[in-house]
């Protein structure tokens, strides 16, 4: 195909699903556990039995004013549900709560920070890119991106495939389970900026502790609507609505792949199609959803039987008052208190959880800047090794602080430590108890100590001797030894000073 | 019949003192359902199988005092689209034909609370659409005071049993009138709630902001008994209010009582309410009522309510829209009907539904798909939600004035079977005095006023502001008392001679 | 003037999931376009700044408080149940 000189853009908007983790439904009582046997979480109201009525979950409206503030939306004091029509075996009313007119939070804005030199392929998950980026740490830009609306409405249920048969089969545990959606202006304009926006907003979600914001698992999902227009150019394309995108890997693939998609349509003199398509991970090409039965007139209308939501002021402020330290005002926070470099502060701050381990054991040993060398090595080292997430630590700070101040005090050896510590990590162990029960306390008796480098001189004359001639190199050699009788855990500092002492006095 | 004399709160006196036992009293009301229902059909689904155990239960429960409330021991109809754990909920649609509920409605559950007996499920329109009870899919229920006339719908089969005398009380439901309106034709009194009022948890919905459940009884005492007994606030209805229910405690008014307490009541009396459309004899039976009151101590005025011409144009706009959303849940996959062949999953639906659902059924849910769909939802939904708002505020400043509106409850008498059904447009009308309480929420009494020259019932609506049920009883027993007692269908017309008049 | 005609009929049928026998098209379109131009009449009133009241009555909304109250449901969900299998709902494959 003959190659165009025509320069485009893209436009890009997000459409982000976000599951709540409340204990129960956005309507019903029902429990949200994930993976309980088919249809055992469900009842009247989340199967749509004749007769049910929704009761709207105070909480879910507590965490959609909640994210509205950390994205600097306008909140709605009077915001109202409607019903979305449209058949579909996932959704047993054939309706779904939603909200379209009068939503929860509106007008916001999240400013993602990206990296200034331009990065054209970024391929790496989270935690790899974060280093990355920490090693560039200086060189960054930001760029504000608006929220046109948040709004909460209801999941579906599951639909289990049986192929061989040709039937479905439908769970509706995951019926009813609260969702927030956060629409986003067209403000992006490459797969880098998507993730950072994704990023962003996950991290305020995690803080938030509304949502684990697991894209494979589903508890955040995005749609990404795309469009390209020739480059300077004012007018807007036609956007598609790319949806099944499971991991920030698929989004910036289908996003290239959109984009030469839609380019390739421009320049063989065909119209983009304003439809939604599902993509296809593994083949790398997008699909269609398009079919004749469906129709995309979802005659929304106010729904009867949730009346309006009031939001007072006083409700708001109550939740504003309760807001968590977000990550970048927490990890400027540590730089400062703690004295640590910010690029720990950066990485520790990922995680909430490992923020707060941090912050305790460094209050508690009274050793910020040892506790995050211990946490950046050996804490980030086991974690990777188990192939677990930092939101999975069970140790507690005091035994973390209690070994970090042992070590301090010369009373553990690094590599005893490390041992220690590891245990501590996986075990939540008792590092002074444990140190004692399995020996690797340093030798902290004098006398021992003395009886010990007596005992190595009287044993080995014929390097004292050689000692004493000047050949200060082997007092390397006595020190060894010393180290071998009390089997590694004398303090080697003590026992330079012992033996320089013994040997003067011979 | 002694049982059916008296009031349903001395029925439960006498149970409760042991001068009359449930199984006594349930027997006497079987007999009798035993001995109409082939000719009149009010009942859909009898209680068979708990009935026995209930009894029992009921009997212990008084004994023990853990039922002492005031219809303790009374027997009930309930309508069939309101869900009954255990005993079949039709809607009166062969979509729900073999559909029992896994749980009670609030209602239900309250009714069990008190110590009430459920004799059985009665007729109505399919899903409540309707105002004669023939499009219900499985029988036509006949008026008790005349044969060849409808005994009003939807909660045709409610009201009908309570006018036949086989049960003291029943429950309805009324969107556009489905409570008042066959309470009228049947001669017995049926109230519509505000909104918000009674929960509609376990109420099949039809338009769920108009639907409202109704008691139906003999008297305004009796219906007032029923009303206190479900109304209230529910958990599972955030419709429902918080605000207190007034409870009739211990002494009853007595007639004296009840007249002074019309003395200064206001009545406004809307002009378009008895206009062209109304039969001449519906006319002069609402004034003579009027006239009654104003010689007994009320104000009654003539007032202007213009938009009552428009309130069943907007009322048809958004129940039917509502209703096209509210039966989509209908799709034989969880529930009710399933076509027995459908290889994709557009014609399970398609199939499902479009055997499932009558004819009546199916054009509303057409007419409410079309008026919600894109390019016509300014048109005629958001229009019909502005007129709306208009009509709630045109009462607002009525009730700014007066204490109480007074209609007809309709503009005719019952009609024959068949003719409705011909014309729908003609049948929709026939809801014009009862529309717009629904569409501004407020609540409505229906109380028997006189009957036609065929001896067919004429009702008297009280129509109040909303939370003012308790205004609206004291004014209707008022009325009551001034009427003097009305006849029973089967005093007027004698068991078994029915329509042979 | 609303004019129901096939397309619009069929139209409805699909956003409903219904479909009219072909016997009795004609008399369902007729009736339909009967009863909208009835409603019609609700322009002769002038609504210019009227907002509409969609719901029964003007309340607010109680709210429920996060807590599990519901026991497991599964036999209560699948009792009226037509078709099923391994404790699901079947539906003809929609993939």
């Amino acid at each position: 195909m003959e190659q165009s000189s025509k320069q485009y853009d893209t436009v890009i908007g997000l459409e982000v699903h976000i599951e709540l983790s409340t204990e129960t439904k956005i309507f019903c009582g029902c429990a949200t556990r994930f993976g309980a046997m088919p249809n055992t979480q469900t009842c009247p109201v989340c199967t749509g039995m004749p007769g049910s009525l929704p009761v709207l979950n105070k909480k879910v409206v507590e965490y959609a004013i909640a994210l509205g503030l950390a994205t600097n939306c306008r909140i709605n004091q009077r915001t109202l549900f409607d019903r979305k029509n449209y058949f579909y075996p996932d959704n047993p009313q054939n309706y779904q709560i939603s909200q379209l007119y009068e939503t929860v939070c509106r007008d916001g804005s999240l400013e993602i920070t990206l990296d200034a030199e331009e990065e054209t392929e970024r391929e790496s998950e989270i935690p790899e890119k974060t280093s990355k980026t920490g090693q560039n740490a200086g060189k960054k830009t930001t760029k504000t991106v608006r929220i046109h609306e948040m709004h909460m409405e209801e999941d579906a249920g599951k639909l289990i495939h049986d192929e061989s048969v040709g039937i479905s089969l439908v769970d509706y545990n995951r019926s009813g389970v609260p969702l927030i959606e956060i629409v986003s202006e067209p403000d992006m304009e490459n797969a880098e900026e998507v993730i950072a926006y994704l990023e962003k907003l996950r991290m305020l979600c995690l803080y938030l502790g509304i949502s684990d914001c697991k894209l494979q698992e589903g508890s955040m999902r995005v749609d990404v609507n795309l469009s390209v227009k020739e480059a300077g150019s004012k007018t807007l394309g036609t956007r598609t609505e790319m949806k099944n995108l499971n991991s920030f890997k698929a989004i910036t693939r289908a996003i290239g792949a959109e984009r030469e998609r839609q380019i390739a349509l421009i320049e063989s003199g065909h119209e983009v199609e304003q439809e939604t398509r599902r993509w296809d991970d593994a083949a790398g090409v997008s699909y269609s959803m398009r079919s004749k039965e469906d129709s995309k007139d979802y005659r929304y209308f106010p729904e009867p039987d949730v009346p309006p939501v009031l939001i007072s002021e006083e409700w708001i402020s109550e939740i504003k008052n309760r807001q968590p330290e977000f990550k970048e005002e927490k990890a400027a926070r540590f730089v400062a208190e703690y004295g640590i470099p910010a690029y720990d502060a950066e990485i520790l701050t990922q995680s909430k959880h490992l923020a707060a381990l941090f912050e305790e054991t460094a209050k508690l040993s009274g050793q910020p800047k040892k506790t995050a060398n211990w946490f950046m090595g050996e804490l980030l080292r086991l974690l990777k090794e188990a192939g677990k997430e930092p939101e999975e630590l069970i140790f507690s700070p005091k035994h973390a602080a209690d070994l970090i101040v042992a070590v301090e005090a010369g009373k553990i050896n690094q590599a005893n430590a490390k041992e220690v510590f590891a245990k501590v990590v996986e075990e939540n162990v008792e590092p002074v108890s444990y140190m004692e029960q399995h020996g690797l306390m340093n030798l902290s008796d004098e006398g021992a100590l003395q009886a010990a480098v007596d005992e190595v001189l009287v044993e080995n004359p014929a390097i004292v001797e050689e000692y004493r001639s000047g050949k200060d190199k082997v007092f390397g050699f006595l020190v060894g030894q010393v180290m071998k009788k009390t089997k590694g855990k004398a303090d080697p500092g003590k026992v330079n000073e012992l033996l320089k002492a013994s040997l003067t006095k011979m | 019949m002694e049982l059916l004399q008296m009031s349903v709160r001395a029925m439960s006196e006498k149970i409760k003192s042991k001068a009359l036992g449930v199984t006594e009293t349930v027997s006497a009301l079987q007999k009798k359902i035993a001995e109409k229902e082939p000719g009149l059909g009010a009942f859909l689904t009898i209680n068979d199988a708990h009935l026995k155990m209930r009894m029992d239960e009921v009997q212990k429960g008084i004994r023990s005092g853990r039922y002492a409330g005031p219809l303790a021991g009374v027997p009930i109809a309930i309508k069939d689209n309101i869900c009954t754990k255990g005993l079949r909920t039709t809607c009166g649609s062969k979509m729900l034909e073999n559909f029992v509920p896994a749980y009670d409605a609030t209602v239900v559950q309250r009714l069990h609370d008190a110590g009430m007996i459920i004799l059985g499920k009665t007729n109505m329109d399919e899903f409540a659409m309707g105002s004669t009870t023939e499009t219900s899919a499985f029988r036509l229920t006949k008026n008790p005071w005349n044969m060849s006339r409808v005994p009003g719908g939807s909660s045709g089969g409610s009201c009908a049993a309570v006018a036949a005398g086989e049960v003291p009380l029943a429950l309805g439901s009324d969107t556009g009138g489905s409570v008042r309106q066959p309470a009228a034709f049947c001669g017995v009194v049926g109230l519509k709630p505000t909104y918000g009022r009674v929960s509609r948890y376990g109420l099949v919905a039809y338009a769920s902001s108009m639907d409202q459940i109704g008691p139906v009884g003999r008297t305004v005492a009796d219906c007032r008994a029923l009303y206190e007994c479900i109304a209230g606030w529910d958990e599972k209805d955030a419709t429902t209010v918080k605000y207190d229910v007034t409870k009739t405690l211990g002494h009853e008014p007595n007639a004296e009582e009840r007249i002074e307490k019309l003395k200064g009541m206001r009545f406004a009396v809307p002009k378009e309410y008895l206009g062209e459309g109304t039969q001449e004899e519906v006319r002069e039976a609402v004034n003579g009522a009027v006239k009654l009151l104003e010689r007994n101590g009320a104000v009654v005025e003539e007032i202007s309510l213009p938009l009552a011409d428009y309130a069943v144009a907007a009322y048809y706009i958004i129940a039917c829209a509502e209703a096209s959303s509210n039966l989509s849940r209908f799709d034989g996959v969880k529930y009710g009907y399933r076509t027995d062949e459908a290889e994709k999953l557009h014609d399970l639906y398609v199939k499902s539904r479009s055997e499932g659902f009558g004819e009546e059924v199916k054009r509303r849910i057409l007419l409410g798909s079309f008026a919600l769909s894109e390019g016509y939802y300014d048109a005629y939904y958001l229009k019909a939600l502005k007129v709306r708002r208009l009509i709630r505020e045109a009462f607002d400043r009525v009730f700014a004035n007066y204490d109480c509106i007074l209609t007809p409850t309709a503009p005719t008498t019952a009609p024959k079977f068949g003719t409705a059904l011909k014309d729908p447009l003609l049948m929709y009308l026939q809801d014009a005095d009862t529309v717009a309480v629904n569409l501004a929420g407020l609540p409505a009494l229906s109380v028997p006023c006189g009957v036609d020259t065929e001896g067919l019932p004429i009702g008297l609506q009280f129509i109040g502001n909303a939370f003012c049920e308790d205004m609206l009883f004291t004014a209707a027993e008022g009325y009551e008392e001034l009427r003097g007692k009305f006849p029973t269908a089967w005093e007027q017309v004698g068991s078994g001679k029915a329509g042979e008049r | 003037m609303i004019k129901i005609d096939e397309a619009v009929l069929e139209k409805a049928e699909l956003l409903a999931k219904l479909k009219i026998d072909v016997a009795e098209r004609e008399r369902t379109m007729n009736e339909m376009e009967k009863l909208l131009l009835y409603t019609e009449k609700l322009n002769e009133i002038d609504t210019e700044g009227v907002l509409p009241l969609s719901y029964g009555e003007p309340g607010e909304a109680t709210l429920r408080e996060d807590e599990v109250t519901n026991p497991d449901g599964k036999a209560q969900t699948l009792a009226n149940v037509p078709v099923q299998r391994n404790d699901c709902p079947v539906v003809p494959k929609t993939v």
